[in-house]
């Protein structure tokens, strides 16, 4: 009996180089049942061009690092099926927006990262180890807030797909911003003040417009949108207390 | 701008967006009823002259502009223009006083 032939995916992928500083380079991968776009990269960069650059860890969805541009969209590679993304039998795959390439698929991402800092993300503790543990109730509103926005895993999907980060190159970004709500409303931490500080402004979360791209296209379903919207809240009270 | 200064400007463009949705209300719909009657500057000016209440709204109205509009326009010239700085808030401060200086003068006019 014949085997029957593998269906092919037709997959173009930024490669960098050139006058251009890169074009897409089409690859034939064999589709595959249950196949992510992950596997994709890894088959081309196993079996037909070990030059490809591109990054990932865990495979499961829980580091962060293999965030790509999949068919024009931010998304971690890893838990993202061809059979959900694929057009046809057609994939393009370039890196993420908004941060500078450092070749192929992979990006910079320093400027994310240094962004959280920026933004408070270091929680300041108020107690030495000599102190208790603090006993925090999983059902105080102050909790709830944090609960609901601490599982980002820093994959930078958000921070590519808005559009402020691409307007104001000063503006903070979704995670940096949201990063910042879970330790304001961190009964533990003692650097509110100054965080709210840092957090307020053009380049903070009042630059946020509320378009909500990140909280759509966040892989954890997070809605930076609303912890940005809740320091909007936080740092007009403080204003109008004349605490900011 | 420190970060003070921009939450209050924050501040201030929500406030008047909420003062200038009432008010934007309420002079579509005293056009539209104007309008029934056939709409002249004779029947405005009747209306308007020597009015306490409607100098009272449209003042509050015009002030209400003369901030909303100046900061809307600074944040889509930073975006859109790049434009931000120190001469772009003094500009934009400028508008707002040109803006609120035209407005008082019309609210005048009808009035007076």
């Amino acid at each position: 009996m014949a085997m029957r032939e593998p269906e092919l995916l037709e997959v173009d992928v930024w490669r960098s180089g050139g006058d251009a500083g890169g074009q897409f380079r089409t690859y034939a991968v064999p589709r595959e049942d249950a196949q992510t776009v992950l596997d994709v990269v890894t088959w081309i960069q196993r079996k037909l061009d070990p030059t490809l650059a591109y990054r990932f860890a865990c495979r499961v969805g829980m580091c962060g690092s293999c965030a790509m541009t999949v068919n024009g969209r931010a998304r971690w590679t890893c838990r993202t099926h061809v059979a959900k993304v694929a057009r046809g039998n057609r994939l393009q795959i370039a890196p993420l927006a908004n941060l500078p390439v450092v070749r192929d698929l992979v990006v910079d991402m320093r400027a994310f990262f240094d962004k959280w800092a920026k933004a408070g993300g270091q929680f300041t503790p108020t107690a030495s180890r000599r102190d208790d543990f603090v006993r925090v109730a999983p059902d105080t509103p102050a909790r709830r807030e944090v609960d609901a926005a601490i599982e980002c895993i820093g994959c930078g999907v958000c921070y590519a797909s808005c559009d402020i980060v691409a307007w104001n190159p000063a503006y903070l970004g979704p995670a940096a911003l949201n990063r910042a709500w879970t330790l304001q409303n961190d009964v533990r931490d003692g650097d509110h003040p100054a965080r709210l500080a840092a957090v307020a402004g053009d380049a903070g979360c009042h630059a946020c417009h509320t378009q909500a791209a990140c909280t759509e296209r966040c892989p954890k379903q997070l809605s930076p949108t609303t912890s940005i919207a809740g320091l909007k809240r936080m740092t007009a009270r403080a204003a109008l207390k004349g605490e900011l | 701008m420190s970060a003070r200064s921009e939450t209050r400007l924050w501040l201030a463009q929500r406030a008047s967006a909420a003062v200038l949705a009432l008010c934007v209300l309420v002079h579509l719909a005293t056009m539209i009823v104007a309008v029934k009657g056939g709409l002249t500057a004779a029947e405005i000016l009747g209306r308007t002259r020597g009015n306490p209440a409607w100098a009272a709204f449209y003042a509050v109205f015009v002030a209400a502009v003369a901030i909303h509009a100046p900061i809307g326009l600074r944040t889509i010239a930073s975006e859109w223009l790049q434009w931000r700085g120190r001469g772009a808030d003094a500009f934009w401060l400028v508008v707002g006083a040109a803006l609120f200086a035209i407005g008082i003068r019309a609210v005048a006019a009808v009035v007076l």
